[in-house]
């Protein structure tokens, strides 16, 4: 039940060793990390350079200020509270809307209720470092709620989808769609058990997808198939992506763009190590795109560099 | 610029391996630190005693005492004689004691004790002898020995035979009458010895006569031995002049050289010297370290064994937590293997050393058991995050606590070990595993869990290895091998084992391109 070590080298997948060593340690300068590790700034980074993220309500940095969290959200319905420093999407809480006949109970995106005082107390845990790297205090943000796009209608089980995006020294290099499943508690991380589906980077159309490191062709819930979806706005969403190289300057990240119906595809955060699981997705190994890419010299513009991964990458 | 940090890493690899080759080399072959564990090294006591009737004027001894000794090496030594003054010096024969007072009465003894063990890098003394200076000796006998050499050395090729030839001779005195009278009637083999070395001065090869003991296990009363040592120009041969038989045995202590009496005594009288052994077998630690204070040295300085000894007791611990720091780079980064925190298991494994491993696993997961289902109910509390944490510490030390005393009652000694368990190390675990169990779902949880159990396991297994115990400890250098195979972990690019495993389907479905 193994593959052997000279399979894999001749798909070119990509190791976590080798990625570690030859990719996050060279193209990834240990200073940038802080811009991607931190949300929020990675927000006002990507506000000031003109791209599009789900807006932000509020934040809260102090026990003393989660007091205000009613306030943040008394115009809204639907937000998101999200730890600052989070990974693999942990301490995230979806709020879908208000209960209509309970004050004070919010209703989650998995159907569950949770009154406005353990929601504090989620933000206090999120303040005191529960979810962040090393435990380090936090800061808990509440942004809008994306409305996702209809064409995840029928493949995604609540939750919201995104599209992860493998951008390689400004070059994207692959992509994939990951679908929150019943398993991931509409979670969109593939270690939690969302599907992901690989993506064709010219036509924007979904391919076969992954669940558990296996192969899937069918959304585990809901039974609808996975493949030859078409993303709407994927020269957009491409776009925006290939920019985050300008944006943090961190030669291998992750880019995860969700695709809302009313604003089209927005950031919603940067990764500085970007799992693997994109090399199932796409049944492709990295390792033949990445060291093309080494070979390309610096300074290419965001419209060379789309053409050049459009020309190379491309299906057919 | 890749590759010169890879020829970097590669080098500075390399440096310390040597470094920390060649000073384990040298700690074992030359200070004689042994590389295996429980292996006894020979020694011998020996005790040489001195007794004589005292005179009334001034008394004034001197006994021979080992001095170069081939094949043995002297660990101590030590003089007791009361109310004498011990000095030993060398001598022309070797080393001798002199021991002198001014006014004693009766019967005195006084005794020479020495500790020797087989060293066989100690040679014989390698300086050329000068070619000894021919015999004086007055007729007949200088006839008689001309003729005897004259014979002797048409009949052998090289100092070697000659001897050998010689003492063939001295042995049947009646065959030859040259022989017969220059040894003078039936002599023994002191006098033989003697003899001999006379007729080969004459033939001009250099010769010693040497005095030494057995080495047995136990001897009350050991007889010294002559031995006939002679020079062939680049080495010496060994001879006993009663056969003459060529070699040494192997247990054979040299005690002195020349013809001068073992001992002697001016204001004295009756004097007897008697040599006694007894052999033993010792630690070859101590020895090794006895060794290294004798032999004074930078290295030989820098032994853990000049610690005290709770200090001591604290190092072999330390010392292995690098290999199973080793051990969790190998299982995290060439198997894949995930744990909760990256030293976690070290530490735990640590606490195994004391519970073993069946207990340790048992201890370790009921208390992880049980301190979770309490961070389950203080979930419920919304208590603020670090006093939530002394809270699962607390409860942690208290289940501690609560393991002793049961397992006490029950009659089980294991369960009092528990205390032993790094419950900071315990309480951090809980509150982790809780988390990924919140949030990954309990099965990721318990895989972490068991991935912890199994790595710490491992680091045990290797951190219990008698012999890289003993290895650590005596030869702390062996940390710098150690580092140096991190060091080349780290670059380590290969996939991981797991990495087999998860990329399995991504090989049995080429897709579509």
């Amino acid at each position: 039940m193994l593959a052997s070590v000279r399979q894999l080298r001749g798909r070119g997948v990509l190791g976590m060793n080798a990625r570690n060593a030859d990719f996050i340690q060279r193209y990834n300068p240990r200073r940038l990390y802080p811009l991607v590790d931190d949300k929020l700034e990675t927000k006002q980074l990507a506000l000031a350079a003109g791209i599009a993220v789900p807006e932000l309500y509020g934040t809260m940095s102090t026990p003393g200020e989660t007091g205000g969290f009613a306030d943040i959200v008394a115009e809204r319905d639907e937000f998101v509270i999200k730890p600052a420093h989070g990974s693999g999407g942990d301490g995230i809480l979806v709020v879908a809307g208000k209960s209509a006949r309970r004050r004070g109970q919010y209703r989650l995106i998995d159907g569950s209720f949770m009154t406005e005082a353990e929601i504090r107390f989620h933000i206090t845990n999120i303040i005191s470092g529960r979810y962040s790297l090393g435990g380090h205090r936090d800061c808990a943000m509440v942004e809008y709620c994306v409305k996702t796009d209809p064409v995840f209608e029928h493949v995604s089980y609540r939750g919201i989808p995104d599209v992860r995006v493998l951008v390689f020294r400004g070059y994207p290099v692959a992509a994939m769609v990951r679908l929150p499943t019943r398993a991931s508690h509409g979670k969109a991380n593939l270690h939690q058990g969302a599907v992901g589906a690989g993506i064709d980077l010219v036509r924007g159309r979904t391919q076969f997808g992954v669940l558990d490191n296996g192969i899937t062709d069918e959304h585990p819930d809901t039974g609808e198939l996975i493949a030859g979806i078409d993303l709407p706005n994927w020269d957009v969403l491409l776009e925006l992506a290939a920019r985050c190289y300008e944006l943090t300057g961190l030669g291998y990240q992750g880019v995860d763009l969700v695709l809302d119906r009313q604003h089209g595809p927005l950031i919603l955060e940067l990764n500085a190590r970007p799992g693997l699981g994109i090399q199932i997705a796409n049944r492709l190994g990295l390792a033949e795109r990445l060291r093309r890419i080494e070979a390309e010299p610096d300074g290419a513009s965001v419209a060379e560099r789309l053409a050049l991964a459009r020309q190379l990458f491309g299906e057919s | 610029m890749i590759a010169r940090r890879e020829l970097q890493v590669w080098l500075l690899a390399l440096v310390l391996l040597l470094i920390g080759g060649s000073l384990v080399y040298y700690k074992s072959s030359v200070l004689g630190f042994p590389i295996v564990p429980d292996t006894q090294a020979r020694v011998w006591t020996i005790e040489a005693t001195l007794s004589f009737e005292a005179g009334r004027g001034p008394i004034k001894a001197r006994m021979f005492i080992p001095g170069l000794t081939p094949g043995f090496a002297i660990l101590d030594e030590n003089f007791v004689s009361r109310g004498f003054g011990a000095t030993p010096r060398y001598v022309t024969g070797g080393r001798e004691v002199q021991w002198a007072r001014r006014r004693a009465r009766g019967p005195q003894t006084l005794y020479y004790r020495a500790v020797v063990y087989e060293d066989t890098a100690l040679s014989e003394d390698d300086t050329t002898p000068p070619f000894p200076p021919s015999p004086i000796l007055a007729e007949p006998f200088s006839t008689a020995a001309e003729m005897i050499v004259e014979d002797v050395g048409s009949k052998s090729a090289d100092p070697g035979s000659f001897t050998a030839e010689l003492l063939k001779r001295l042995a049947n005195p009646e065959a030859d009458q040259n022989v017969d009278l220059l040894l003078g009637g039936d002599p023994d083999p002191v006098a033989l010895a003697k003899t001999a070395t006379t007729l080969l001065a004459a033939a001009l090869i250099p010769s010693r006569l040497v005095r030494g003991i057995y080495l047995q296990d136990q001897t009350r009363r050991s007889e010294v031995v002559p031995w006939l040592m002679v020079h062939d120009g680049t080495r010496w041969l060994y001879f006993d002049p009663a056969t003459g038989d060529q070699g040494l045995p192997d247990n054979f202590l040299f005690w002195w050289t020349g013809t001068d009496a073992f001992a002697q005594v001016d204001g004295g009288r009756d004097q007897d010297v008697r040599v006694s052994v007894s052999g033993g077998l010792m630690d070859p630690i101590s020895l090794a370290r006895r060794r290294s204070e004798v032999r004074e040295g930078p290295i030989s300085q820098l032994s853990l064994f000049a610690l005290p000894i709770q200090t001591q007791a604290v190092y072999s611990i330390l010392l292995l937590v690098p290999l199973g720091a080793l051990v969790v780079v190998l299982l995290r980064n060439v198997v894949g293997m995930q744990t909760f925190g990256t030293f976690m298991p070290v530490l735990i494994a640590l606490a195994f050393r004391e519970t073993r491993l069946l207990w340790g696993i048992v201890l370790f997961t009921t208390l992880v058991a049980l301190g979770l289902a309490f961070r389950f109910y203080l979930e419920r509390l919304r208590l603020l995050a670090i006093p939530r944490l002394s809270a699962v510490l607390t409860i942690v030390v208290l289940l501690m606590v609560a393991v002793s005393v049961v397992s006490n009652r029950l009659g089980l000694d294991y369960g009092l070990s528990v205390a032993l368990f790094p419950m900071v190390i315990l309480a951090m675990t809980v509150e982790r595993m809780s988390t990924v169990w919140e949030e990954r779902g309990a099965g990721e949880a318990i895989q972490q869990g068991m991935g912890s159990l199994v790595v710490a396991a491992a680091c045990f297994g290797v951190m219990e290895w008698n012999l890289v115990q003993h290895l650590v400890f005596v030869f702390p250098e062996t940390l710098l091998i150690v580092l140096a195979i991190t060091l080349l972990l780290g670059r380590y690019t290969g996939y991981r084992l797991t990495e087999l495993r998860r990329f399995r389907d991504l090989v049995k479905n080429p897709g579509a391109r």
